[in-house]
């Protein structure tokens, strides 16, 4: 067990916009406190993933234990605990939070609150953390400290007014965040004696020591050795490793009531722990189960394909490999006529969709063609049976259901007061409902219930563009709705393109496949035919267009010094070729694809 | 390898075998050529060169053993800057090597100035057969704008002096210039027809890599047609062509039935050809399958080396089947007589997708009959594209 007594403990998280300085702070806390030298740290410490660098997010949570001696001369070990911030991850972060006492919520003192610091820090406040508040930043000219308190006060209904005010990047204020934490955040309570009841707050896999599992425990030891249970999924275990990340990891023999610590033992793959599951003791388990704990369920679907057919086997030995460490994200085999052999993938969002995808692109070097992303439909047919479907190409024939019912969710939006038009449009536009609209300060809060089917198409893109980036955006699924719903079929040169297949609400159809099928034009080369394409529902055109046949296309001058030129070009050709898909005789680059999915109504 | 006969009963037994001799050297570079043309101050050697390309022409012999010659080409460059006497030594050269055939063909490639027209004769006696003339244009504004150093009355000039020394001649044109209307294009043509040629060349101007026309039209001063623009231009050619018995036997080449020119012919035919001189490029069939050659472009380099080394190859690659496949294909389709698809199979493998064929044939860009398969005159026009589908 931990020297430290429990009252010398603090487990807290940061809460931060994308961007506001969440992980530079934590680089700043783990500095001060000596968890790593000068020469160790590098930028954004705990963001071990390229893809979380670039793209400045945190995806799977991360821990570290720090000591740190405060002005009353006591020791303290602080365990921060960093999450992932994004949407899409909401159940994670939630779980994260659960395993702590207190948050630091971190906002940049020049861009206020955004959408998405609101849901996290609701979502601290449901897990009654004590939250200290920062404003990051305010060295920059442009910071108004004042006014973002008063933002806080009036968005969040939190006491600002001794808002900590710190520069993360030059270090400025930051001993006076780690005073608060020993001040004004309380320390976990729970006991030693009672039996062992642990949070298990994610879990990863590691090449060295298998599936690494970080937990927070709650009641009772967790000691080396001992054989625990999961209670979500019934599986027991002999721990083979128990520890702390420094963040340099480090073993120990147990862990104590309110410490946050790492585990392995002889378990094959991610997919075998749940975030969120309760571990206990095998021989002696509690009876109640933490609460809070639901499995992963995806949201959102698309298809991806190699667009080289021989690339078919890597992409499943390489999403096998991402599984192993993401059991939120599934698949499954699917052909397409358009597409050929792929995978049916399911994600929690579409930046877990984004994230996958640029994963297997780029760590496994394959080039794929995502088809358009869906939604999970409730279908019950006139035979009483009830299914769901995420694929068009599953949709079975009207005259056979009997109701369709579709995911609704609750969507938050900030934005600068001049874009309030073009946002409310958008929501408009997507078949949303209003429910609420009132103001920060200069901003505007929005609240509206859209169907999630209109915002996995491009929804994100579209409102930062009409916001001109400006406008923040969250949200949480509600409940199931009945919808009009019809499947939009896409036919180039007379052929359905099973790729471009997508369910529609009735009502924005013929907008949808406008769009779609001009875009399709400008996207196809002539050939050397026309080219009809047309959008269609069931045996009914709503929208065509051609694409003009080519008239000339020759080499003028070809004698016998031209012969290998010519070759070499048409081997060229021939490669080119390949990365077409064709249908009723038409080559489609796969761009086409990427664009015409893209398009907005 | 050699000599491939030929079972389909329209195509010629034998593809034939020609001789390419390069004179790499012109008075000036026009902005549109991407040929292997140099410009030199002072005159070149013309003696060494000639002794150069003599020793070349005896490396080629020594790989394709004895044959008979169906025709020689000195093409450039600017041949017209040889004197007689080169033209003579080399054609000697080839006769020395291989066995002419009674009725071999001798071209040599003209610009048509005042000058060059009194080297005709002198031609004539060396052995020359043919010219053709690079008229270009019968409007002296477009000359200007191809670089051009004659004016159409100094062209037309040329043709009659030729026309007094040579049974054969032919000229070139090039259309789709820049703003040129169907109408203009009508009238030139009309006007170059009026000619009475029995052979013509005519060539949608297209942008060259590594031209000046290249740079003009990277930089958005040069505008070319597009293709709605080049098909209407090319369908009065073959309108025009066609009324005065000039029909297109190849893409850009239009003759009286008969009057083809034969050095041509033997490269969509995927025939045999020996190249000598600089930049050269030859198709030689040998013991153990067939070699694609070409030679150092830069003449003074390859003089160099034909002097150490006798001959000047840089490239002598062995081209596999498919190669082979590839490059009967996309020559031999140019030829309004198409090409053998038992000749094609017996070097490809395989057969030519016949989905691919059904597909062309059903739009009516391509016909296949009797072994022979041949693009129709509404698939001429989208040829690049036809091979493109047919070789994938």
């Amino acid at each position: 067990m931990t020297e430290t007594p429990i009252s010398n403990i603090r487990n807290f998280s940061i809460v931060a916009h994308i961007d506001h300085g969440k992980s530079t702070l934590a680089d700043r806390i783990i500095q001060l406190t000596g968890g790593l030298e000068a020469r160790e740290m590098k930028e954004q410490v705990l963001d071990s993933m390229d893809i979380e660098r670039e793209r400045g997010i945190t995806i799977k949570a991360q821990t570290v234990r720090l000591k740190y001696k405060a002005k009353d001369g006591k020791d303290y070990v602080l365990n921060l605990i960093d999450t992932p911030g994004h949407v899409d991850f909401a159940y994670e972060v939630n779980r994260s939070l659960a395993a702590c006492e207190g948050s630091l919520l971190v906002v940049d003192a020049s861009q206020g609150v955004e959408a998405q610091t609101l849901a996290n820090v609701y979502q601290a406040l449901d897990n009654n953390h004590e939250i200290v508040p920062v404003l990051n930043k305010v060295d920059l000219p442009a910071a108004e400290p004042e006014k973002i308190k008063q933002q806080i006060e009036d968005v969040i209904g939190l006491d600002a007014s001794d808002a900590i005010l710190i520069s993360a990047k030059t270090g400025q204020g930051v001993p006076d965040v780690l005073e608060a934490i020993v001040t004004k955040l309380p320390p976990p309570k729970g006991d030693a004696n009672a039996t062992l009841k642990a949070l298990l707050i994610d879990s990863w896999y590691d090449s060295y020591l298998g599936v690494v599992v970080l937990f927070r425990v709650v009641d009772g030891v967790l000691k080396k050795g001992q054989r625990i249970r999961m209670m979500g999924t019934k599986a027991a275990y002999d721990v083979d490793r128990v520890g702390v990340f420094t963040p340099k990891r480090v073993e120990m023999e147990q862990i104590g009531p309110g410490e946050i610590g790492f585990l392995t033992a002889a378990i094959k793959e991610v997919a075998d722990t749940r975030v969120g599951d309760t571990i206990t003791d095998d021989r002696k388990p509690v009876n109640e189960p933490l609460s809070g704990f639901r499995p992963a369920i995806p949201v959102v679907f698309c298809g991806l394909f190699p667009i080289d057919a021989n690339d078919f086997e890597t992409l499943r030995a390489a999403m096998g490999k991402l599984r192993l460490n993401d059991a939120s994200f599934s698949f499954e085999m699917e052909t397409s006529a358009a597409l050929g052999f792929g995978f049916r993938c399911g994600f929690l969002g579409l930046l877990h969709l984004e994230i996958i995808q640029e994963r297997l692109e780029r760590e496994f070097n394959l080039n794929l063609i995502a088809t358009a992303p869906s939604v999970i439909y409730k279908m019950k047919l006139t035979n009483g049976e009830e299914i769901e479907i995420h694929n068009p190409v599953d949709m079975p024939e009207v005259t056979r259901i009997a109701e369709i019912k579709e995911p609704w969710i609750e969507a938050t939006i900030l934005t600068p007061d001049e874009y309030l038009g073009s946002v409310l449009k958008l929501c408009q536009d997507r078949r949303g409902v209003q429910k609420e609209l009132t103001y920060v300060g200069s901003r505007a809060m929005v609240k509206y219930e859209l169907p999630l089917n209109e915002v996995v198409f491009d929804f994100y893109d579209r409102l930062k563009s009409v916001s001109k980036g400006y406008a923040s955006f969250d949200y949480h699924l509600t409940d199931f709705k009945e919808a009009d719903l019809v499947k939009m079929q896409i036919l180039v040169n007379g052929e359905p393109v099973d790729a471009l297949a997508m369910l529609v609400h009735r009502t924005r159809a013929e907008g949808r496949g406008r769009a779609m099928v001009e875009k399709l034009k400008e996207l196809i080369p002539p050939h050397m035919f026309q080219v009809p394409i047309q959008a269609a529902i069931g045996g009914k055109i709503i929208a065509r267009e051609t694409v003009r046949a080519l008239r000339k296309d020759v080499t003028a001058k070809c004698y016998g010094g031209d012969a290998t030129r010519k070759r070499k070009l048409l081997e060229k050709q021939k490669e080119g070729k390949k990365r077409m898909r064709e249908f009723g005789k038409v080559e489609i680059p796969q761009e086409a694809f990427i664009a015409a999915l893209k398009v907005d109504s | 390898m050699s000599r491939t006969a030929t079972s389909a009963p329209n195509l010629p037994a034998d593809p034939g075998f020609g001789v390419y001799v390069h004179w790499p050297f012109c008075l000036a570079k026009c902005p549109y050529c991407d040929f292997n043309s140099h410009v030199r101050y002072e005159k070149p050697d013309e003696a060494r060169f000639t002794a150069a390309i003599a020793k070349e022409l005896e490396h080629a012999a020594a790989i394709t053993g004895p044959r008979t010659v169906n025709s020689v080409f000195f093409g450039g460059g600017t041949p017209s800057l040889m004197s007689a006497e080169t033209v003579a030594k080399i054609l000697q050269e080839i006769k020395r090597h291989w066995t002419p055939a009674p009725d071999m063909e001798v071209t040599l490639e003209a610009n048509p100035t005042s000058v060059e027209a009194e080297r005709f004769r002198g031609y004539r006696t060396a052995g020359v057969t043919r010219v053709s003339l690079g008229v270009q244009s019968l409007n002296n504004d477009a000359l200007k704008f191809l670089g051009r150093l004659h004016t159409a009355e100094e062209a037309l000039n040329a043709v009659d002096i030729a026309r007094k020394n040579f049974e054969r001649i032919s000229f070139d044109l090039i259309y789709a210039r820049p703003g040129q209307t169907p109408t203009a294009w009508r009238e030139e043509l009309s006007r170059a027809l009026h000619e009475g040629m029995e052979h013509l060349s005519v060539y949608q101007l297209t942008i060259e890599p590594g031209t000046p026309f290249e740079t003009l039209f990277r930089k958005g001063s040069l505008k070319i047609l597009d293709d709605e623009q080049g098909r209407a231009l090319w369908d009065v050619t073959q309108e025009l062509c066609n009324a005065a018995g000039l029909p297109a036997y190849e893409i850009s080449n239009h003759a009286r039935p008969g009057a083809e020119c034969r050095h041509n012919l033997v490269y969509w035919r995927y025939g045999e050809y020996v190249g000598a001189g600089p930049g050269a490029h030859g198709r030689l069939g040998t013991g153990d399958g067939r070699l694609a050659t070409m030679t150092e472009k830069h003449p003074e380099r390859w003089l160099a080396r034909v002097e150490q080394d006798g001959h000047g190859l840089v490239v002598s690659d062995r081209l596999s089947r498919s190669e082979q496949a590839d490059e009967y294909l996309l020559m031999g389709l140019r030829l309004r007589e198409g090409i053998d698809l038992a000749r094609y199979l017996k070097l490809a493998g395989e057969p030519l997708d016949p989905a691919q064929i059904y597909a062309l044939q059903e739009h009516g860009l391509i016909e296949s009959k009797g072994g022979v398969l041949r693009v129709t005159a509404s698939g001429f026009p989208l040829l690049d594209s036809i091979v493109a589908d047919l070789a994938a």
